[in-house]
């Protein structure tokens, strides 16, 4: 299970998140929705610590830290919680000085101290499941952005985290290339993968996504299972953001046919 | 065979072996301690504490807003009145490698900081360390984008090595000198050792082109195509 409780997130005077409570279940997915700037992209990244809150606490299975003035979090303890992580990135961020299997193999290698061959095999398995072991030895700049995203995808499994973390994983796509992205996540979340994922594409929501939490103003407005918030949002709001990506998505698909 | 071309032939072996003795292994041994000292220095910038990059600045600021002529005539015929007396050699090794550290902590100041921040993130998020990060992601990205103001700094070292013919280091341009003044043939020898530079340089540029095509193998620089 993954806790946040009380997460409190400012950047100078402008508070991005506020007492933000909220527990994510094991084998869930939960999409965390809302207009940008809303705060989740920092809620998710302070999940992994990518950013530190400045109040709160932050629970991922056993390992659990508590942040607030006065308290010092030692980066050993921030590295274990991350360690329980795997993030995938809106602009994929693959290592672009490695091939598509040296990224997969670079987190078992160089911080799980994995033997090589160990990892490579490993590594080529998580390919396989992305659809990429074709192009395993191909630098990522030879990649197209659905590729990339599924080589990071990989690398981000590789460790075996208890939750991936997907950063407006499709984003960055065009409609056809972000539906190779969601379909890889789709079947990931069927064989009960944890994942946390902040975006705003409904079609990837909807599809993928248990639980959703809608946050706006760095407050949560709304959560539930994504069939009652999609289907029937209780809160003006929630109903408002919702229409306006139903007609965006709509209008796209359009411009795109 | 005309005079001149005799001339030039007959004080090539002496100008090679001074390059050979002196101006090579100055040339190498700066550069290579030189990156150390700015290596050590950028990083003294970027993540040091304040006292730390005060140090760094200062020294910086120093070697740069100084002549090199003047740094190694300090650290040659300054020193010894403070009881530290180098060989000639030494002084300039030293005042070559500071030099270089202070150019080169610039540069990979730069490098480093022009790798974006989503390699940092992407480095922690599969649970690195801040060294593992370092070493494993961004210094391999940084040192590409190094290679061609690094190679130019390599290059004018080359041929600043020559300053340390005025404090005695017999180097190649000092050897030359040393013919001029028995054959009283300036133009010729100052040529010849003006072609011998330039022919350095040029094998310094064609292997800069060679190490830019090892480390571009990878492709253009990683851009997100959608």
């Amino acid at each position: 299970m993954i806790e946040l409780k009380d997460i409190e997130k400012r950047f100078g005077d402008n508070v991005v998140l506020k007492d933000v409570s909220v527990t994510m279940a094991e084998r869930s997915v939960t999409a965390l929705v809302g207009p940008s700037g809303g705060g989740k992209s920092t809620l998710l990244r302070c999940i992994n610590l990518l950013e530190l809150p400045n109040a709160g606490m932050v629970k991922i299975g056993e390992e659990e830290l508590t942040f607030g003035t006065g308290r010092r979090v030692a980066t050993g303890d921030i590295q274990r919680l991350r360690r329980q992580t795997g993030m995938v990135f809106q602009n994929f961020q693959l290592f672009p000085h490695r091939t598509a299997i040296e990224n997969v193999m670079e987190g078992l290698t160089v911080v799980l101290k994995w033997p090589e061959a160990k990892a490579r095999e490993r590594a080529m398995e998580l390919l396989e499941k992305v659809g990429m072991a074709a192009k395993a030895d191909a630098w990522p700049a030879t990649l197209s952005g659905g590729q990339q995203q599924r080589v990071a995808i990989a690398r981000a499994l590789a460790p075996s985290p208890r939750v991936l973390l997907c950063d407006e994983p499709t984003s960055a796509l065009d409609p056809e290339l972000a539906q190779e992205v969601v379909d890889v996540l789709d079947r990931l979340a069927e064989e009960g993968t944890t994942m946390v994922m902040a975006t705003h594409d409904l079609r990837l929501a909807s599809k993928v996504a248990d639980e959703v939490i809608f946050l706006e103003a760095g407050v949560v407005v709304e959560k539930g299972p994504a069939a009652e918030v999609f289907g029937n949002p209780q809160r003006e709001r929630t109903k408002r953001f919702i229409a306006t990506l139903r007609h965006e998505q709509e209008s796209a698909a359009r411009h795109a046919g | 065979m005309p005079d001149w071309l005799q001339l030039m032939l007959n004080s090539l072996p002496t100008l090679l072996w001074a390059a050979l003795l002196f101006t090579a292994p100055l040339t190498l041994l700066s550069f290579v301690l030189g990156l150390a000292v700015g290596l050590l220095t950028a990083l003294a910038r970027l993540f040091g504490a304040k006292p730390l990059v005060a140090i760094a600045r200062f020294y910086v600021w120093i070697f740069r807003g100084t002549p090199l002529l003047v740094q190694l005539f300090l650290i040659f015929y300054g020193l010894p009145s403070a009881g530290i007396l180098l060989d000639a050699f030494t002084a300039a090794l030293i005042g070559f490698t500071l030099n270089i550290g202070a150019y080169s902590s610039e540069i990979i100041r730069a490098v480093i900081a022009s790798v974006p921040r989503g390699q940092w993130e992407a480095a922690y998020s599969i649970g690195m360390t801040w060294s593992q990060a370092m070493r494993r992601t961004i210094l391999p990205q940084a040192a590409r984008t190094a290679v061609p103001p690094l190679s130019n700094t390599f290059i004018s070292l080359v041929k600043d090595t020559s300053l340390a013919a005025a404090i005695t280091v017999p180097e190649m341009f000092q050897a030359a000198q040393r013919i001029v003044a028995t054959t009283y043939e300036p133009l010729i020898l100052y040529i010849e050792a003006a072609l011998l530079y330039l022919a350095m340089s040029s094998v310094l540029s064609a292997l800069q082109v060679r190490l830019e095509e090892r480390l571009n193998r990878y492709g253009g620089f990683l851009e997100a195509r959608a």
